[in-house]
């Protein structure tokens, strides 16, 4: 026979861990913990909102350009057609422009809701989308604590719109899009140890500058995206009460639970059943 | 037994079982009923909207937006159908694990109305989906995304349907005049219960736990990390409701295929089925206690929101709680009917609080469901009704099995 004991028990463990324990592997194995993943920070003291990085995103990716300006008082929303825009928040040193798009989160919500790997967390830090895969449920939208991921819901045919932190590009050695063309250079692509650093240098040394705080270091278990203000992050239209533990922990209690389960339920109903089914035996027998 | 499963089994050993099948496709009875008249315009109605859905897009038909993608169509049709055929594997629980034979005669109704539940409204996914097309990607294995709940409430649809439909084939066995495969149909059956009833632990629960990172725009009242548990015990009582409530229809729609001794027992298993009610209620509103304190939102409970929240807990759990349990102390049979309906009631509101009226509930602009999602929402529950009726007319599942099956026991 082919299928020596060694080989039936390894096709055995194979077979049971994708039918219960493979559910629960999180996002990060040990291996991709070594990779560097790449990220952007964004100074907002640098930025003066002159949408530069709207066109060129729009130009990189084809989508519309935009047609509305930043205002202050008025909050744009990343939608469909954009994927990222810069809102004006006015504050006692003037207007402060922020860009939004998406974080790209370490342990990415989306990508951890994704049932068929659509949305995916590249080796190399960006959060990119893959057509080919999705099957439309947005399931990720509903995961997503930023609400990035958009949907055409006016399409027969319809995609996930999102920041892809120009993946394509990337891969070819080029910057992403907005961050080439940023007249301002608010923003810096680079390792994100790195950026880090450099976000911790800017503060330190330029005090009265910046709030001490970078937004993206530790929200939602840390995102690519990394941001320096010069007001607290609350008035410029950023969400604080983001949780510093990833989002993916907050369903890994249930998921780590289904193997449990499907051991013990088997074998604990099919006890109950041969236990009652006696009972009713010494019923029959007693009448 | 009567005469139509002689001439049944009498046709299929001539071996004309083309000719069978082809007579049985045709509608049975009269036509023109009052549930034709009025769920025939609505599903050809919701087939026109269907249409454009898929022509124009979702957003076509649904007032879905960006910040709520998920509306009606996976917080009624998918969280709450499920929730309603929960009774499929509380019963079958009951009957062949517990050994409970008072409720066998209903277990195939039950199993039956389970397994079209899952069948339509986990096929009413299918519209809600951008890209249907590549359904598939999760079942065949090229991206699997283990890590997702949503995967393993896809898989677990998939294997429960397949799991009822085992429980189920002894009656289409029957039905054909198959006495071989009902023999090895019906040896199937304790295989697949066991089956069955862990997948529904798992999936009933893995609904509520689909909104776990959801975790920022839930109402904070209706959010917990408990969503899970609560979910499972409440489909408990929300399946029992739903076997009352379709048990009291079906004995006056179909009574003329229920035998005398069935009719009379029916009475019996309804207080039985309040009894478990109450008491999985009380397990119920106890849990919603401790999560209650327990995530100190005493603060939460002024405002509207918090009143609604009273409103859920005290008029659709304790009250019909109080009436479940009175039913049962004065062996009323119209109280737990009652009962029934005000717990669906409950549980509707309850998943919609969780899936569409707590969920984005501090956004400026409010998803309200369109009129074209109630009817394509009518539509979906018609026709499962329109096959729950055909089946029903025509196998062994109100009435008693043929002879020869029972002699095959």
């Amino acid at each position: 026979m082919s299928l020596d004991r060694r080989n039936f028990f390894k096709t055995l463990g194979a077979t049971g861990v994708t039918l219960a324990v493979g559910k629960q592997s999180a996002s990060a194995s040990p291996a991709e913990n070594k990779t560097e993943f790449f990220g952007v920070l964004y100074d907002s003291t640098r930025c003066v909102g002159c949408q530069t990085c709207e066109v060129s995103c729009a130009e990189a990716n084809g989508l519309t350009a935009p047609t509305e300006t930043p205002e202050a008082g008025k909050i744009r929303k990343t939608t469909d057609k954009y994927r990222t825009v810069v809102n004006a928040y006015s504050s006692d040193n003037g207007e402060v422009y922020v860009k939004s798009q998406c974080m790209h989160c370490n342990e990415p919500a989306c990508a951890a809701a994704c049932l068929t790997q659509a949305m995916y967390k590249t080796h190399e830090g960006a959060v990119i989308w893959r057509g080919n895969k999705c099957m439309g449920c947005r399931y990720c939208m509903v995961s997503c604590p930023f609400d990035v991921p958009k949907f055409e819901y006016h399409s027969y045919n319809p995609k996930i719109e999102k920041c892809t932190m120009c993946y394509d590009r990337t891969q070819q050695g080029k910057l992403p899009a907005c961050v080439e063309n940023c007249p301002a250079e608010a923003m810096m692509y680079g390792p994100r140890r790195d950026l880090i650093k450099e976000a911790r240098k800017r503060i330190v040394e330029n005090p009265g500058v910046y709030v001490d705080h970078i937004y993206g270091e530790h929200e939602a278990g840390g995102t690519g995206w990394l941001y320096l203000s010069g007001i607290p992050f609350e008035k410029a239209g950023f969400n604080t009460s983001i949780q510093t533990k990833s989002y993916p922990e907050l369903s890994k209690g249930f998921l780590y639970s289904v193997p449990t389960i499907f051991v013990l339920w088997p074998a604990i109903l099919l006890g109950i059943r041969e236990g009652t089914k006696d009972n009713n035996l010494n019923e029959e027998t007693n009448e | 037994m009567n005469n139509s499963d002689i001439t049944i089994a009498r046709d299929n050993d001539g071996g004309s079982i083309f000719k069978f099948l082809l007579r049985e496709l045709k509608p049975k009875g009269k036509f023109f009923t009052p549930f034709n008249i009025i769920s025939l315009p609505i599903m050809l109605l919701g087939l026109g909207i269907i249409v454009i859905r898929f022509w124009k897009g979702l957003g076509s038909v649904t007032n879905l937006t960006q910040e709520v993608p998920w509306g009606l169509w996976i917080g009624f049709d998918v969280v709450t159908g499920v929730a309603f055929a929960g009774g499929a594997y509380v019963l079958t629980f009951m009957v062949y694990i517990l050994n409970m034979k008072k409720y066998h005669s209903i277990v195939r109704v039950t199993v039956l109305n389970g397994f079209l539940a899952y069948l339509f409204y986990a096929g009413a996914l299918l519209l809600d989906l951008g890209r249907p097309w590549n359904v598939i990607n999760p079942i065949i294995g090229n991206s699997f995304g283990v890590s997702s709940v949503l995967f393993l409430v896809a898989w677990h649809f998939l294997l429960y349907m397949i799991a009822q439909l085992i429980e189920f084939s002894p009656a289409i066995a029957e039905w054909l005049g198959a006495r071989k495969a009902r023999k090895i149909l019906s040896g199937m059956t304790v295989a697949a219960v066991i089956f069955g009833i862990t997948l529904s632990t798992l999936h009933q629960s893995g609904l509520g736990a689909l909104y776990l990172m959801a975790k920022d725009k839930i109402h904070p009242l209706w959010y917990t990390e408990f969503i899970p548990i609560l979910f499972f015990v409440s489909s408990i009582f929300a399946g029992l409701s739903m076997v009352i409530f379709e048990g009291s229809i079906t004995n006056r729609v179909f009574s003329d295929q229920i035998s005398e001794e069935h009719h009379k027992g029916h009475n019996s298993i309804i207080i039985s089925l309040a009894k478990i009610c109450a008491v999985a209620m009380f397990a119920y509103f106890f849990l919603q206690i401790v999560v209650f304190v327990h995530g100190k939102k005493w603060e939460l409970i002024h405002g509207p929101y918090g009143y609604w929240y009273l409103t859920e807990l005290i008029g659709f759990v304790i009250f019909p709680m109080m009436l479940f349990y009175y039913s049962y102390t004065r062996n009323s049979v119209p109280v737990a009917k009652i009962a029934a309906i005000i717990t669906m009631l409950g549980i509707i509101v309850n998943r919609l609080n969780v899936t569409v009226i707590g969920f984005q509930w501090d956004e400026a602009v409010r998803y309200i469901p369109s009129w074209m999602e109630f009817v394509v929402t009518l539509t979906v529950i018609f026709t499962e009704i329109w096959i729950f009726r055909w089946v029903i007319n025509r196998m062994p599942v109100l009435r008693e099995s043929p002879s020869w099956a029972a002699e095959q026991h």
